[in-house]
């Protein structure tokens, strides 16, 4: 009876409620914090060099095999499920437990992926001989080196093959480097003169001059200096390309079988197996270095990811550009010389609200107005020659920076109007009454206190830019990007080629490339860097606004 | 003080002096130029945003607009014999074909005659004309002796001098230059009807004693030489019950359907697939009595027929498919805007469109799917007239019986949208009743767009619905304790926490969503549910638990820091949950819980509303926990202060008094947090399959319509229906979100005053 009353005061005295809502922020700390825990873990495990096993699989009523591979999950489910997928499983077995290997050599077994039955499992050891192999094409490859190959000559095996490969793999990457850097940069030019001169040609057309005429003819004798440069260049090249073609090593599958492997394919291999802590940790660095710097390989689910950082870094740092200035001088504008009343209020209603529209809604206006009205416009007037090619008129760096300035301008409006407002008037009028202008005032005074709260303004517009990716779909964004747009061709900034951006990577690697699976831990990884970028920015922002209410509490009083 | 004098030295110049003046004014002019330079900016950044509403809405508002015709060229001709006239797709070249076996392409705005066609008849007479489906360009006539002779249109475009165009009429005679006998009796054809296309010929005329004769001929190349070919016949007859009159008689493209009119207003419908065995599926009145049909014709795509009727109205008929898969004929929609018969009916050739000619020389322009009138105009003063569409349908050409052309321009660039299409129940070509279907292009191009928004807009509304059911919740209650309970440092820290969240991009919320979350959901769907229900009532006994404590341990951790003592329980909760998962599997569902749903009758998505609602639930809590924690927090304090002065407990305080006077800021942050919700895109896009279903289901997915603009709008032709939809799309989400933030902005602005005032 006692119990019972005292449960019922603890009901009406309200703390059981109070606990209730202290478990709903509970509950979103957990949620938050784990999210950034798991793509923290699970972004940052991406370049350890994990362990590989190998192990005897006996699949019953089939030949037993040796499998070699990472392992990369492991899970229970209920045995009903996996007898629905067509598995045999003994009767009664209420649950089964599986592990999922990737096993690698997609080229050879099909799949990089396999789930394994954990009662099937025999002799999981760890050999220090196993080597993992980063390659070109098709993925990872898992297996045993047996031999290094120079024209076909073996000429090393054993023990010294392993030394051997190193040497001549670093060869062999360096051979790459120069290939692409011959290719970028001076077939890029010869390219890039020919398209010039195919333009020239058009315009002549354009403005009616004979055919056969002198310019013509100009034009024809600089396509032959191009082709005979070409000619050489491609000469030079094919020289490179042979020599990359000197090596090849081969090595053991799991299943026994040997097979070849051109040097030119592999990016990299280690050892993880035989590898001390300290040396993990510099396979770790330099993987993380690889992914932070590398150009994406295997339709961008390996390699790096350094095209689409540097394409978000320059459509933030354009937007940014833009969107300062005209931000700030809007706010001053409503703060400080519009009269204020009904109009103004409404205007600031509007501006405020406009951080609510859904970006994709500027998606839609970016792609409507800059690129098809005022690109195609822009195209008519100045790209006439490249017509029916588009220049601006066609999705790119531009339209997407200025989409998202648009798109961000209010953040910055407001930002700096709270700054604005919370400068003391006293301070203002000091000024006016020492004689100075309004202009003055606002120039000498006013604005510098006021730009902590314009750079606040400024970073949350960055942090929110830097991971819209809605409307870039639709203004300038691609999967892809054939070349920066920067480059040591002249403009040398290409404000209308379209580019990477992290965000677009995360969707398109995430959710369109073929095989998810095994782009997926890079997904994390990029999806780790946006969000450190993201989140280092909103903590600036707010450190800044902190320091700033501290000094403003100052002068108030 | 020292008294200062001009004679003194001193840097600045005296006051009256020209220097003094020319700076003062050289300032005064800086001071102006930043005024008006800071206003012209500043109300040109203002006017760029404004500039987004109008733009979308002027890409949008042509889509409502109506028809208009404009006269080019009018003139006279000695062209009188015409039976049918027909305009290329530049509008410069058209054809007449004559009653006397000969055609004529003249240029379409002089008259100018570019050839002249002399059909190698021989003597036979003309008994009938017939022309196919516009977009093959095929005409025959029929004779005397039951025969029939059949030849195209062909225009070959080349550009001799680089950008003029040059185009080049012919006729063609796909089945060689002579007639092919029909009827095998040799009775009079009094009307023909024909169809040709790849390679299939297909005949059906009514003779003059009365008889319906089909024949079909398959023309097949020869492999070693493709000019070489042979042709393989087919042909039936059709008895006709007695005293039938047969006024009308139209095969489709296909050469699948025949229809027949009679004069009492009957449609008969055939299937003529097995031509040898024709086949009379339906024989229906087509109009009251009274009102006799007067013209028959396709619709592009050969699926419905369009019926002109002698009171003006034309009605639309397609087969519809009912219960035991039969095609019965179904009088789909009308148009009732014109009063004289309907003498002549133009379908457009790329769209569900049609012109219609009455008697009084009206010409009315519809578009069935959109069930849109879009024009009724006079527009010759004689009904003795044939016309045609050009196949872009923007250009009109008719010849009168006494040889006058008229060639009108026709601006009709939408009439397949109107506010019917968008939003209500249409019945689609094909579908066995009215329905919301949003499928907005196919490979094929006489396909019927379905441009219905009620979809999209029913999945953007699942969408938020699901995630505010559990950001609302979580994100108020959350920010009444971090508010009005929380120590002030847990709060410094909890605080920012929640509100970084609102940052964190979207399209990591996606992906986590797609690729991590709901492949968990789906495979521990009993341990979700079992969060839901378990989770609440162990923060319950916990809470008593505490209580239970022995003091000095619980004075150890003072007031305040529930929030940290819970964290433990609820990751506990969830591990246990999910651990669970399988073995509840197994006790309620028979060990997969997704296979059940199925079983019981709930489809059951991996990407479906639950992970959405968790996932944008979670994207939307930041927004609603600040605004509701900072209206909380700025309750002003002497109204707690004198709640609990009065003896009121905390809580109760925070249920009669604090939430009371908050309610606007409450109110507002959800309106804010539901706009959020409303125009999110990656979410939605990646963690939904992105069918535009309307079903409630919790477990199946959606389309909404910021990720149908994502989708659709690179791929959208610039300036097209479908493009413009999509604008209008964007529009509605525009106005709808603008219209919650600006209430909730209202709300708040007079909570502040209110706040001040107290």
């Amino acid at each position: 009876m006692k119990q019972s009353s005292s449960i019922k005061t603890w009901f009406d005295s309200g703390k059981p409620w109070v606990w209730l809502n202290a478990g709903a922020v509970s509950i979103s700390l957990v949620m938050v914090v784990g999210l950034l825990l798991l793509i923290a873990v699970r972004g940052l495990s991406h370049f350890w060099p994990a362990d590989i096993m190998e192990l005897t699989y006996q699949e019953p009523g089939q030949e037993t095999e040796i499998l070699i591979g990472e392992k990369v999950d492991h899970e229970t489910v209920p045995a009903q499920r996996l007898q629905l997928s067509g598995l045999e499983l003994p009767e009664g077995q209420e649950f089964a437990r599986r592990t999922l290997l990737k096993v690698g050599n997609r080229d050879y077994y099909g799949l990089d992926f396999r789930w394994i039955n954990d009662p099937w499992i025999a002799d999981i050891n760890y050999p220090e001989g196993i080597m993992a192999i980063e390659r070109r094409e098709w993925g990872h490859f898992y297996g045993y080196l047996a031999n290094v190959k120079q024209q076909g000559e073996v000429v090393a095996s054993g023990d010294e093959a392993w030394d051997e490969f190193q040497a001549r793999l670093e060869r062999s990457n360096s051979l790459i480097q120069q290939i692409k850097g011959l290719e970028k940069t001076e077939i890029g030019k010869i390219n890039h003169g020919l398209e010039q001169l195919r333009l020239d040609g058009r315009r002549l057309e354009l403005n009616g001059v004979e055919q056969g005429s002198l310019p013509y003819q100009e034009i024809e004798e600089q396509r032959k200096l191009f082709d005979e440069r070409y000619a050489t260049l491609r000469e030079e090249l094919n020289g490179l390309y042979a020599a990359l073609n000197r090596d090849q090593i081969t090595v053991r599958m799991a299943d026994g079988r040997e097979v070849e492997i051109p040097m030119a394919k592999v990016v990299h291999a280690y050892k993880p197996n035989g590898m001390g802590i300290g040396e993990k940790f510099g396979q770790y660095f330099h993987h993380a270095w690889e992914f932070v710097s590398g150009e994406p390989r295997e339709a961008n689910t390996e390699g790096g990811i350094f095209p689409a950082i540097f394409g978000t870094v320059m459509m933030v740092i354009i937007m940014s550009i833009l969107v300062t200035p005209f931000g700030v001088i809007a706010a001053v504008y409503l703060k400080e010389y519009a009269k204020q009343g009904a109009v103004v209020r409404l205007i600031r209603i509007a501006v405020n609200n406009l951080a609510g529209v859904p970006s994709i809604v500027y998606g839609v206006f970016g792609l409507g107005f800059f690129v098809y009205f005022i690109g195609g416009s822009i195209d008519e007037v100045f790209f006439q020659a490249k017509l029916p090619a588009p220049t601006f008129g066609s999705p790119g760096l531009m339209w997407a920076s200025l989409t998202l300035a648009i798109l961000t301008v209010p953040v910055v409006i407001v930002a700096t109007e709270e700054g604005l407002s919370r400068i003391p008037r006293a301070i203002r009028e000091g000024s006016l009454a020492l004689g100075a202008t309004k202009a003055e005032t606002l120039w000498r005074t006013v604005l510098p206190m006021a730009a902590p709260a314009m750079m606040t303004g400024l970073i949350l517009a960055v942090a929110r830019a830097a991971g819209e990716v809605a409307p870039l779909m639709m203004v300038g964004v691609v999967k892809l990007a054939p070349a920066l747009a920067v480059d040591n061709i002249a403009p040398y900034l290409h404000l209308d080629r379209q580019f990477m951006h992290l965000g677009f990577h995360i969707y398109d690697v995430g959710f369109q490339s073929p095989n998810v699976e095994a782009a997926r831990p890079l997904v994390y990884a990029t999806a780790f860097l946006l969000v450190m970028i993201i989140v280092i920015l909103n903590l600036a922002a707010i450190g800044i606004r902190n320091r700033l209410r501290e000094t403003y509490k100052a002068t108030e009083s | 003080m020292v008294e200062q004098t001009a004679d003194d030295k001193t840097v600045l110049p005296a006051p009256d002096s020209a220097t003094a003046k020319r700076r003062r004014a050289w300032r005064e002019v800086k001071d102006k130029l930043a005024r008006y330079g800071v206003g012209f900016g500043g109300i040109s950044v203002i006017f760029a945003i404004v500039l987004i509403f109008f733009y979308l809405l002027y890409v949008v508002l042509p889509l409502f607009q109506g028809a208009d015709l404009e006269t080019k060229t009018l003139y006279q001709t000695e062209m009188q014999q015409s039976e049918f006239v027909t305009l290329n797709e530049y509008n410069d070249v058209a054809l007449t074909v004559n009653g006397d076996g000969t055609a004529r392409f003249f240029a379409a705005e002089s008259g100018e005659t570019m050839l002249d066609v002399e059909f190698p008849i021989q003597d036979k007479t003309i008994s009938s004309t017939a022309a196919g489906a516009a977009v093959t360009g095929i005409f025959g006539y029929g004779f005397e002796d039951g025969s029939a002779f059949v030849f195209n249109q062909d225009f070959k475009v080349t550009y001799p001098e680089g950008t003029t165009r040059k185009i080049i009429p012919r006729v063609e005679y796909p089945l060689g230059d002579k007639a092919v006998q029909i009827d095998p009796k040799g009775q009079p054809l009094t009307l023909l009807s024909l169809q040709s296309y790849d390679d299939q010929t297909t005949f059906a005329a009514v003779t003059a004693d009365s008889r319906v004769v089909i024949k079909s001929i398959t023309r097949e190349a020869s492999f070693l030489d493709p000019s070489e070919f042979t042709l393989e016949e087919e042909s039936t007859e059709i008895t006709l019950p007695a005293f039938t009159n047969i006024t009308h008689i139209k095969l489709d493209i296909d050469q699948r359907e025949l229809f027949l009119v009679d004069d009492k207003g009957y449609i008969h419908y055939y299937d003529i697939q097995k031509k040898t065995a024709p086949n009379l599926i339906q024989k229906v009145k087509g109009v009251p009595s009274g009102v006799s049909i007067t013209t028959l014709e396709f619709l592009t795509g050969g699926i419905s027929i369009l019926v002109g009727r002698s009171d003006g109205q034309i009605d639309q008929w397609f087969p519809v498919r009912d219960k035991d898969n039969n095609y019965f004929l179904h009088n789909v929609r009308s148009f009732a805007e014109q009063e004289a018969p309907i003498v002549a009916i133009s379908p457009e050739q790329a769209r569900k469109g049609f012109l219609a000619l009455d008697r009084s020389g009206q010409l009315g322009v519809y578009h069935t799917t959109a069930q849109r009138t879009l024009m009724v105009e006079p527009y010759l003063d004689t009904a003795d007239a044939v016309m045609a569409l050009s196949p872009r349908a923007n250009g009109l050409i008719s010849l009168t019986a006494d040889g006058g052309v008229k060639l009108l321009d026709i601006h009709n660039e939408h009439p397949d949208i109107s506010w019917h299409s968008l939003w209500e129940k249409v019945w689609y070509e094909s579908r066995a009743e009215p329905e919301y279907i949003w499928q907005s292009s196919s490979a094929s191009s006489d396909f019927e767009p379905k441009f219905s928004l009620t979809p999209l807009t029913f999945g953007t509304i699942k969408a938020a619905f699901y995630a505010m059911l559990v950001a609302v919740p979580l994100a108020i209650m959350g920010a009444i304790f971090t508010a009005y309970f929380m120590s002030p440092k847990m709060r410094s820290i909890v605080k920012p926490t929640i509100e970084i969240m609102e940052a964190l991009p979207t399209v990591i919320l996606g992906f986590l969503a797609g690729l991590w979350l709901a492949p968990i959901v789906e495979e521990n769907l009993p341990g979700v549910f079992s969060i839901l229900f378990v989770l609440p009532i162990m923060i319950i006994l916990t809470a008593w638990a505490w209580t239970k404590l022995p003091r000095q341990l619980r004075e150890k951790i003072p007031d305040g820091w529930e929030a940290a003592i819970l964290v433990p329980i609820v990751i506990l909760v969830g591990i246990v949950s999910m651990s669970m998962s399988a073995t509840l599997e197994l006790w309620l569902f028979d060990g997969d819980m997704p296979n059940f749903l199925n079983e019981v009758g709930i489809d059951f998505d991996q990407r479906n509303s639950l992970v959405v609602g968790l996932v944008m639930g979670f994207a939307v809590i930041p927004t609603i926990f600040s605004i509701t924690e900072d209206a909380i927090f700025g309750v002003p304090k002497h109204l707690t202060v004198g709640s609990l002065a009065l003896g009121a407990t905390p809580w109760q305080t925070m249920t009669r008094v604090v939430l009371l006077t908050a309610s606007p800021g409450i109110f507002s942050a959800v309106m804010i947090g539901l706009g959020r919700a409303v125009g999110e895109t990656m979410i939605v896009l990646m963690a939904t399959g992105n069918t535009p279903i309307m079903d409630f289901n919790i477990f199946e997915g959606f389309r909404a319509l910021s990720a149908n603009i994502a989708v659709e709008m690179p791929e959208a032709e610039v300036a097209s229906s479908h493009y413009r939809v999509l604008f209008l799309a964007a529009l509605v989400l525009f106005m709808a979100t603008f219209v919650l933030n600006t209430i909730a902005e209202v709300v708040r602005q007079r909570l502040r005053n209110k706040y001040s005032s107290l």
